[in-house]
């Protein structure tokens, strides 16, 4: 089963990018807190993103002519893994490098290309993806925010929720019906890339359980799209979501998510000289899953490589690795709290309790656990 | 617009040679050995003709160099082989006779006809012991890590005690002295386990597969409620976490082999920690799925989930090998868990 899924080595050229990304990082990481970096995923910086821009890390698998490096899905690898394991703030650029741009490239017209990519490439412009609706989280079919064709391009109303970075960004990619009544199902629907400055749309940032409002509810309040706001093909736009989320799964930002506490207890360990058998087994079981689900992430991301898109095999990556990075905090808080005379540094504590708090969102973002077995079911044939 | 994978450069580590000896290998098992003839050897029917096959197929020394003799295959290479004995529950320890061999010949040893089972044993008084070694009623030799010194001994100088397990080819192994070396070779770094250990994932990874396939098709003949039970979306999340499971446990093995022999030990740890740590939730399901025919001895599940126990507990289990690479964790000087999982458990470079 999932033969596909093949032990692979990232080639040598792309490795060579790990030296000069460490560095930059290395830089701009110098007095962040733990918890802070324990935020990666959430952590908005725009000089960051455009430093990365500049030094040539972003849009590493677009063509040159549209300002990117030519390198394909492990330079791609190589740079995310490192970005994630230091907890670098990589929520700006973070959607229209890993799907804006390939969905850009792959459906968009040279025109679109060449008005959003080499921007994108540079750092300077930032996407956020609108999927969900109040009535439409796991069932995305049926979403109701509407753009009706008119003489002057598109004419949408609506609404999306739990949008990341609503607020920050600069366009949105969004699933919106264009064509039939929500009863169609997967039919009518095509996604636009919407300008958020534009007359008509209201972003109302909501505030998470940690305290952060990384997401927020789009308002579209008759708001007229251009014509050339239509990416891809009208009515084909859920085929395009599934490749794309193909892209969103895979990856190694699905088994990183906790690694900043990992090694932050790890280092607490080592200040405590506490090497018990319990905690050897923990670690060890943990740095076994990680080895395992790396290579796992290198065999899709080679899939990647090799031109296709697969997507079961993404589906069960992605829940492998949100298992693992769920897993950490929990385990984390068992061991630290079977210790209580031991002295905890605050930050490590307050990072405990943000990942632990922010965890459950894991298996959510890109689809859920229950959507990816679903999949994954599918896969082995059985519906 | 796509770039063409060749200009991404990226290498596949599944070989090619290994892939063109595969499938004959299978077919080979496939006739030697099938599940009715595994069921006899474990009721206690000589396994000399199944060996005797084997054994004249030449691929017990596929590992062994080309200029001695044999096909010179790396444990990269070899791990597909050793997986498809795993699936195909053959009963008598090739794999770690296929190894055996490569390691005397290597050290200019010589190799002796029968079958051979690795012991890694704990020294009792002036004796050597191991419990509950898997295939060691019907293997012919042992392959003894003695420390510094690793000995070829004949298992009938040994006290080979049946662990009384039903059905189990598993026995204690016992020598009241020193065993008697009838070769004598340097012990690979790190020891005989990781070997024994990558060798049994490997086969874990195999017997698993084999499982989930079988436990699938079950799915979609069995009816309950009208429809067939794999219709049933409660059933098929359970069958989504066992095949993510299997595919944990492959990659896990063939990590484990893809830095030839012998392993590192870090990197055995990662195949067995992980493969071992698969075989409860693999087991789990495909009896959950069967329901009460999985119970029984007539039906073939029970071949599977019998050896996918003992093969996780054989050879250091999930908490033994997490200890081992807990504490290689915490004595490295890594900056970060993805620095040493990267550059000490990544594939080699």
């Amino acid at each position: 089963m999932f033969e596909s899924l093949r032990l692979s080595r990232l080639p040598d050229a792309d490795e060579a990018l790990r030296a000069p990304i460490k560095a930059l990082i290395a830089e701009h990481l110098r007095d962040r807190t733990i918890e802070q970096r324990a935020r990666s995923w959430m952590g908005f910086d725009k000089d960051f993103s455009r430093q990365l821009g500049q030094a040539g890390f972003l849009g590493l698998t677009q063509p040159k002519q549209y300002g990117g490096s030519e390198r394909g899905p492990f330079a791609r690898y190589v740079v995310v893994e490192e970005l994630l394991a230091a907890g670098a703030p990589v929520a700006a650029h973070w959607i229209a490098d890993r799907q804006s741009a390939p969905l850009i490239l792959t459906y968009g017209t040279e025109a679109q290309r060449q008005f959003y990519l080499p921007r994108i490439c540079r750092g300077e412009i930032f996407f956020c993806i609108g999927m969900s609706e109040p009535g439409s989280g796991s069932d995305l079919a049926s979403v109701r925010t509407r753009a009706v064709k008119n003489d002057k391009g598109w004419h949408l109303s609506g609404s999306k929720i739990w949008t990341t970075n609503a607020h920050h960004v600069d366009y949105m990619i969004a699933l919106v019906r264009t064509s039939g009544q929500p009863t169609d199902r997967h039919a009518g629907l095509s996604q636009l890339i919407i300008d958020l400055k534009l007359p008509g749309i209201r972003i109302r940032p909501i505030t998470d359980l940690t305290g952060d409002a990384h997401f927020a509810e789009v308002f579209f309040d008759g708001v007229q799209l251009a014509d050339d706001a239509l990416i891809g093909t009208e009515g084909a736009g859920w085929h395009q979501v599934t490749a794309e989320l193909a892209f969103e799964r895979s990856g190694p930002e699905r088994i990183y998510s906790s690694v900043v506490l990992l090694d932050a207890w790890i280092a607490h360990l080592r200040s405590n000289a506490r090497c018990n058998e319990t905690a050897m087994q923990l670690t060890g079981r943990l740095t076994a899953q990680l080895a395992t689900l790396r290579e796992l992430s290198i065999a899709v991301t080679a899939r990647l490589a090799a031109g296709e898109s697969p997507v079961v095999e993404a589906s069960l990556v992605k829940d492998l690795g949100t298992t693992l990075e769920q897993s950490i905090p929990a385990l984390i808080a068992d061991d630290l709290g079977s210790h209580p005379d031991e002295p905890i540094n605050p930050d490590l504590y307050r990072s405990l309790l943000y990942v632990t708090h922010i965890a459950p969102s894991f298996s959510l973002r890109g689809g859920t656990r229950e959507i990816l077995r679903g999949i994954v079911a599918r896969g082995l044939g059985l519906r | 617009m796509a770039l063409s994978r060749a200009a991404w450069g990226y290498v596949d580590m599944s070989d090619i040679a290994s892939n063109e000896l595969l499938e004959p290998f299978e077919r080979l098992l496939a006739a030697a050995s099938p599940l009715a003839q595994v069921r006899a050897l474990e009721a206690d029917a000589p396994v000399s003709d199944l060996w005797t096959a084997l054994n004249e197929s030449g691929f017990v020394d596929a590992m062994v160099s080309e200029d001695q003799g044999g096909a010179g295959l790396s444990l990269a290479d070899a791990g597909p082989l050793v997986q498809a004995l795993g699936r195909q529950l053959v009963p008598v320890p090739f794999a770690q006779t296929m190894v055996a061999r490569a390691l005397l010949a290597a050290a200019g040893a010589k190799r002796p006809e029968g079958s051979i089972v690795f012991v890694s044993p704990t020294s009792i008084g002036t004796g050597y012991q191991q419990r509950a070694v898997p295939q060691a009623l019907v293997a012919d030799y042992a392959l003894v890590d003695l420390g510094e010194r690793t000995v070829l001994t004949s298992l009938s100088d040994a006290t080979v005690t049946a662990i009384g397990v039903h059905a189990s080819q598993a026995a204690d192994v016992y020598w009241q002295t020193s065993p008697r070396a009838l070769a004598t070779i340097a012990t690979p770094q790190g020891g005989l386990r990781p070997i024994a250990a990558v060798l049994r994932a490997a086969e874990i990874a195999g017997a698993a597969d084999q499982l989930l396939g079988m436990t699938i098709a079950y799915a979609g003949e069995r009816v309950q409620f009208g429809k067939p039970i794999g219709k049933q979306q409660a059933i098929q999340q359970q069958l989504a976490v066992m095949a993510e499971q299997t595919v944990m446990a492959r990659m896990a093995a063939q990590l484990g082999c893809a830095h030839g022999l012998p392993p590192p030990t870090n990197v055995a740890a990662v195949a067995k920690q992980i493969a071992s740590t698969a075989v409860t939730t693999i087991a789990t399901t495909a009896h959950a799925v069967h329901g009460a025919i999985g119970i029984s001895e007539e039906y073939d599940l029970q071949l599977f989930v019998r050896r996918l126990h003992e093969w996780r507990i054989a050879d250091g289990t999930e908490s033994y090998w997490a200890e081992q690479l807990g504490r290689a964790r915490l004595r490295s000087d890594a900056a970060t868990s993805v620095d040493f999982v990267r550059s000490e458990l990544g594939t080699p470079r």
